[in-house]
């Protein structure tokens, strides 16, 4: 029953630890000197098909073989259309990219979910729901929204391709520590509040850049509330505001989401690990490089109005003034984003109509996030001209959803049901918006153009998102309850 | 990768803070499977307008490319320093980068200098003031030198070594090969594996 302390572990070092410095040392190969970076192990690689092929490529030209094929493992997500999958691939370079990836997985002995398979979906929704993420471990993938297994206490983050390379060369990478910043969330979540609307506050609070080299730490009695599914839609989006990684200490309820997953450990190893991840959460006095404080008694559902996702505020406000903008440069950015988003200053962001709604993206496309949605709209019928999908995060949510008759709620308020891939979060298969259209998105980025050419992306949470389809203008389910008084 | 010490060429002033890497490749752009012909690719949206700086004639061939703060911020994609490195650019000078993009500059050769904001300024208005005129980035003494005007830049010591040795990352790792097996003889037994392929538990929540 005993865990034997993990590699790299001193068991007599005094000093009090943060999670994240605990699974740093537990990983570490080599210690770097003299200014090099410390040689990192690497758990698990998660591999898609827009940020490999340059990698595999790399490796076949140098003769070098996958590591650790054992380790690594491999979905279609980015371009994968979410309508007729059982139909070749129509845009011949997303049928490049995923034929590309199949060669390769082929190759170097890649285990590969592909289109039809239960498995696939987003990548950072098929690794936990395998069971593959787990507690104490290094997550890497050419992804930045790899910090989503941070939910699970794993420091997860995302890479670029010739680390992709290295990884899956390696199985290691050279890195510098991170700093470490505590982000406490105290108090309980008002209803129709969620973590989308923790993590936009959060963002909105620090900035875009404010997590720059730091992992970012989700404590407090409001993060401890949150299901899985929650954390995981918080940590997603650490790096929107600029940190390399989110993570959250393990405790029961990671525990209860773990057991009889797929690849989550069984018998006497989930003894072993349950004893490891017991040891793993910050130490009483452990000091982080930077804290910050929100309160989630006062928080609200929350909308970004701009094009970074930094540029947030409640939806009960009004859309703001650059004018009352301190400084220069995001005066500047806030100017230029609305002008993007054809907004006024001073517009309560309530009057703003959308056209889209898009409800899905490894921010909230998890099961919960689809119940979420469906209690919303539940017996309800979206508002006309308003186009509504809805696109689960893996083929097994999918199924799962339509288990519990999720996918009839859903067609029935006349919203799309849609096959699982990344799909309009960025739109790079066929679902993007039009030039000026405007949509509600329970995505992660706002940015000009990243939703279609032209496209207007307000970020919001999955409640937002059904009340928004129904009344056709940015709306809480907080609306819907006063829609349904009499005066 | 090749070795830099110097890169002297024309320089473009890119007035924009918080150029995300959609900007500096759009996603479409992301589904081509080589590493090389991007350059048409870079900052594509805003070529459209002619009045774009790098549609000016004036700044032709440059090399280095001065930005406002957060620069490269956004998704990892490293088809942004690819862009950048296919369009002709060796250097980026930036107040503040993304960190990952960072990251990637270093391993394919693009140089990202960090000089204070006040001092890009007054690169700016320097380039501004007589358009093509050379611009030196020395990485052995870390400066930039325009005119009369020379400052200072940031770069980590282990990024400036291997761009001046000009090394490849993963050749450099595996002379670590017995430390790695020897980390990997420790693995517990817990860890996850993704492969052989398991079912979930009767019992499981899925
Ligand atoms: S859903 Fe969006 S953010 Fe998530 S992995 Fe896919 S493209 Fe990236």
């Amino acid at each position: 029953m005993n865990a034997a302390p993990p590699n790299g572990v001193n068991t007599s070092e005094a000093r009090p630890r943060t999670l994240a410095e605990k699974v740093w040392a537990a990983h570490l190969v080599k210690k770097g000197e003299d200014g090099t970076p410390d040689l990192i192990y690497i758990d698990l690689h998660l591999v898609h098909e827009v940020t490999s092929p340059q990698a595999f490529d790399g490796l076949r030209v140098a003769g070098r073989p996958v590591r650790r094929p054992d380790l690594t493992i491999a979905t279609e997500d980015h371009n994968t259309p979410t309508l007729a999958i059982d139909r070749p691939i129509a845009d011949p370079t997303s049928r490049t990219q995923i034929e590309t990836l199949r060669r390769n997985a082929k190759e170097f002995g890649i285990r590969l979910h592909s289109l039809g398979d239960v498995e696939q979906g987003i990548v950072h929704v098929v690794g936990p729901q395998l069971g593959l993420t787990q507690p104490g471990i290094t997550v890497v993938c050419g992804d930045s929204h790899t910090s989503t297994h941070g939910a699970f206490g794993a420091m997860a983050f995302g890479i670029g391709t010739s680390e992709v390379e290295h990884v899956l060369a390696t199985q290691t990478l050279p890195l510098k520590p991170f700093k470490t910043m505590a982000i406490n969330v105290e108090g309980t979540l008002r209803p129709g509040v969620t973590a989308k609307d923790i993590i936009l506050a959060v963002i909105a609070k620090i900035g875009t850049g404010g997590g720059q080299g730091y992992v970012l730490e989700y404590r407090g009695s409001a993060i401890r509330a949150l299901s899985m599914d929650g954390r995981m839609t918080i940590c997603n989006m650490s790096i929107e505001a600029g940190a390399r990684a989110g993570m959250v200490a393990p405790d029961a309820t990671t525990y209860a989401y773990l057991k009889g997953r797929a690849h989550a450990p069984a018998g006497a190893d989930w003894d072993d690990a349950i004893a490891y991840w017991e040891t793993l959460a910050t130490d009483e006095g452990a000091e982080f490089d930077a804290e910050v404080f929100i309160d989630a008694d006062a928080l609200e559902p929350f909308v970004t109005w701009g094009t970074n996702p930094g540029q947030g505020v409640s939806l009960s406000d009004a859309v703001p003034d650059p004018a009352s903008i301190a400084d220069q440069h995001e005066r500047a950015a806030a100017e230029r984003a609305l002008e993007y988003m054809d907004l006024a200053p001073g517009t309560p962001l309530k009057d703003i109509h959308v056209d889209a709604v898009f409800m899905g993206s490894c921010t909230n496309s998890r099961i919960e996030d689809l119940r979420a949605f469906a209690s919303v709209i539940k017996g309800k019928r979206k508002a006309d001209g308003v186009r509504v999908m809805v696109v689960p995060g893996s083929a097994r949510v999918r199924l799962e959803a339509e288990a519990e008759g999720l996918d009839k709620v859903i067609e029935a308020f006349g919203a799309e049901w849609r096959f699982a891939g990344c799909s309009m979060c960025l739109g790079m298969n066929p679902d993007q918006l039009a030039p000026g259209e405007r949509c509600a998105s329970t995505s992660n980025r706002n940015f000009e153009g990243r939703q279609g050419k032209g496209g207007r992306t307000h970020l919001v949470s999955p409640l937002v998102a059904a009340a928004t389809a129904i009344r056709g203008t940015l709306s809480s389910p907080w609306d819907l309850e006063n829609d349904g008084e009499v005066r | 990768m090749e070795k830099i010490s110097t890169v002297t060429g024309v320089a473009v002033p890119l007035r924009r803070s918080n150029v995300d890497t959609d900007q500096i490749i759009p996603a479409v752009f992301l589904k081509r499977v080589t590493k090389t012909g991007f350059d048409d690719a870079l900052f594509h949206a805003w070529r459209q307008d002619p009045e774009f700086i790098l549609n000016d004639p004036a700044y032709q061939g440059a090399r280095v490319l001065i930005a406002g703060p957060d620069f490269g911020t956004g998704s990892s994609r490293e088809h942004a320093v690819w862009a950048l490195r296919d369009y002709g650019f060796d250097v980026v000078i930036s107040s503040r980068f993304g960190d990952i993009f960072r990251g990637n500059s270093g391993k394919q050769g693009l140089l990202a200098a960090q000089v204070a904001y006040e001092d890009v300024e007054r690169i700016w208005e320097v380039v501004e003031a007589e358009p093509g005129i050379p611009v030196t980035v020395d990485l052995v003494e870390r400066t930039v030198s325009v005119g009369t005007l020379t400052v200072p830049f940031d770069i980590d010591d282990y990024t400036r070594w291997r761009l001046l040795e000009g090394l490849d990352d993963i050749g450099l790792t595996l002379r670590d090969e017995e430390s790695i097996a020897e980390f990997e003889s420790h693995r517990e037994a817990w860890r996850p594996k993704t492969l052989p392929i398991r079912e979930p538990a009767e019992s499981g929540s899925l």
